[in-house]
């Protein structure tokens, strides 16, 4: 499933500056570990030692944070839009 | 009263802009120069001002001389320099409540009055100071944020007097007094489908996009620093000591964490002594994440979806949760979930026993502190503070249907005296 991986700035300067990749994956796991191996200095920051999610970082698929459905084992779609989102924000 | 900030005659203000303070991440330690960025580039954890440790304090007698707003604490908010804008916020009363302690059980009660907090009437007056501040430092001419109601007011006000443009988004469903609160001042008000924290998803991403000073985004770091006044004007309007209890409500968590980062300051400067007061912190049933972290001893915030009518407090994703359910459990405090019909019995208690009028999010913190003291949280040995953040004015739909209707007569005694009898 092709979909778009959307990067705040402060990720996208590890990614050779690219706020959207394009990338692929039958859950959102499987794309979160595609953009890491293409790009090694942005993989630390997108999960941690256990291949999970950081506390500090959001993700959204499409209009939806991720803990509200399952988390990086959420299927996706053709046409689905990750976002990324720092989560030190608002209040 | 002497003045610091106001300026003697034959003088003139300074018009350089203070200098904000370099920042470190919490997390990791990393340091960023001074800059309108609230995330560290290494962990993305958050970043806050790093304060030169060998800087003059002043002593109490000191502060006392100074101007009555949040500025007489200036040496711990994060700048060198004098500040130019919002002069006047802060330093609200801290009023005595015999009435409201004897209710509660406990020894002392004071209510912390931000519901008249100037200019916008609430405690974000306070992190709106200290935020546009950097703002102006940084050269930014468009200030904006998320909100729940109380910071759009804080933040349009204080733009639009420092001649800044702002950018202010809200969800679509906010009580039409905050939306009138905001939009009486001129900004780009944007309603956004959705609850807060798709407000603020949003707000996160316009910020990365478009170099605003969202003061709540990447202003973030010198924002939050206003909120560590409250502690110290209780301090002192206590008399240079803290109270053993504060309850305060809970919405992105930061204000919980930044009262316990206030006393420890305080009490590190010396200017106080003793332990440092147990916090509390309340939400509503319908929006209780940190309620729900610190009952379960966890360490990661669960967001949940809000369901309450205490929209300013209505965060289900809250960004300081996690260090507000530390600062809960390091002071020995604890935590109160209260339903939308109680805080609304809140505010109406809080009226009828102190005269002040707040809105939901105070009414939760009165519930809470109710509920608290039922539990023996606190007793007749405790001397407490009631933050209360919030005008009343703001969200009056809270209280439709639930007061009595006041009857309608002609302008007759005989009508007066039928329905009241003689004896009035």
């Amino acid at each position: 499933m092709a979909v778009t991986f959307s990067l705040p700035t402060v990720l996208a300067k590890l990614a050779d500056g690219q706020s959207t990749l394009e990338a692929s994956g039958t859950t959102l796991g499987d794309v979160v570990a595609q953009v890491a191996d293409r790009f090694p200095r942005l993989a630390p920051r997108l999960r941690d030692t256990a291949g999970g999610p950081y506390p500090f970082v959001t993700y959204y698929l499409n209009d939806e944070d991720i803990r509200f459905r399952n988390g990086f084992a959420t299927p996706v779609r053709e046409g689905d839009e990750i976002t990324v989102v720092a989560a030190i924000a608002g209040g | 009263m002497t003045t610091a900030l106001i300026p003697e005659r034959g003088q003139s203000r300074t018009t350089q802009a203070p200098r904000p303070l370099p920042q470190a991440c919490r997390l990791c330690g990393a340091s960023q120069p001074a800059a309108p960025v609230a995330i560290c580039e290494e962990c993305l954890g958050p970043l806050e001002p790093v304060y030169d440790p060998d800087r003059p304090l002043p002593d109490a007698a000191t502060i006392a001389s100074r101007s009555a707003s949040l500025w007489r604490y200036r040496e711990w908010l994060p700048f060198e320099g004098e500040p130019l804008l919002s002069l006047d916020s802060g330093f609200t009363p801290l009023v005595d409540a015999p009435a409201l302690a004897r209710r509660l059980g406990v020894g002392r009660l004071w209510i912390k009055n931000d519901s008249v907090c100037h200019p916008s009437l609430s405690f974000k007056d306070r992190v709106v100071a200290s935020a546009i501040n950097a703002a102006r430092a940084f050269g930014l001419d468009t200030v904006g944020c998320a909100s729940t109601g109380n910071l759009a007011n804080a933040v349009a006000a204080q733009a639009a007097r420092a001649g800044l443009a702002a950018w202010i988004f809200i969800p679509h469903d906010l009580e039409i007094g905050k939306v009138v609160g905001t939009a009486v001042y001129n900004p780009r008000l944007v309603r956004v489908r959705g609850n807060y924290d798709d407000v603020n998803r949003l707000c996160t991403q316009a910020a990365d996009r478009y170099g605003w000073g969202l003061v709540n985004i990447n202003l973030r770091g010198y924002y939050g620093e206003g909120s560590k006044t409250v502690a110290f004007e209780i301090c002192e309007q206590l008399g240079w000591r803290a109270p053993t209890a504060v309850v305060a409500p809970m919405a992105g968590g930061s204000l919980v964490t930044k009262l316990a980062k206030g006393f420890g300051e305080f009490a590190k400067a010396g200017l106080v002594s003793g332990p440092a007061p147990r916090l509390y912190g309340a939400q509503a049933q319908g929006c209780a994440p940190i309620v729900r972290l610190v009952e379960s001893g966890g360490e990661q915030i669960q967001p949940v979806v809000p369901d309450t009518i205490a929209r300013s407090i209505a965060i289900g994703n809250p960004a300081d949760g996690r260090f507000a359910a530390q600062a809960i459990r390091g002071t020995g405090g604890w935590v109160a979930g209260v339903a939308d019909q109680d805080l609304v019995a809140g505010i109406r208690l809080l009226a009828e026993t102190t005269g002040i009028f707040t809105e939901t999010a105070g009414g939760a913190t009165v519930a809470g502190a109710l509920a608290l003291a039922r539990q023996g949280r606190l007793g007749p040995e405790d001397e407490v503070v009631l933050c209360i953040t919030g005008n009343g004015l703001k969200t009056v739909e809270a209280l439709q249907g639930v007061l009595p209707e006041a009857p309608l007569i002609a302008p007759r005694i005989r009508e007066l005296e039928a329905l009241y009898g003689r004896d009035l």
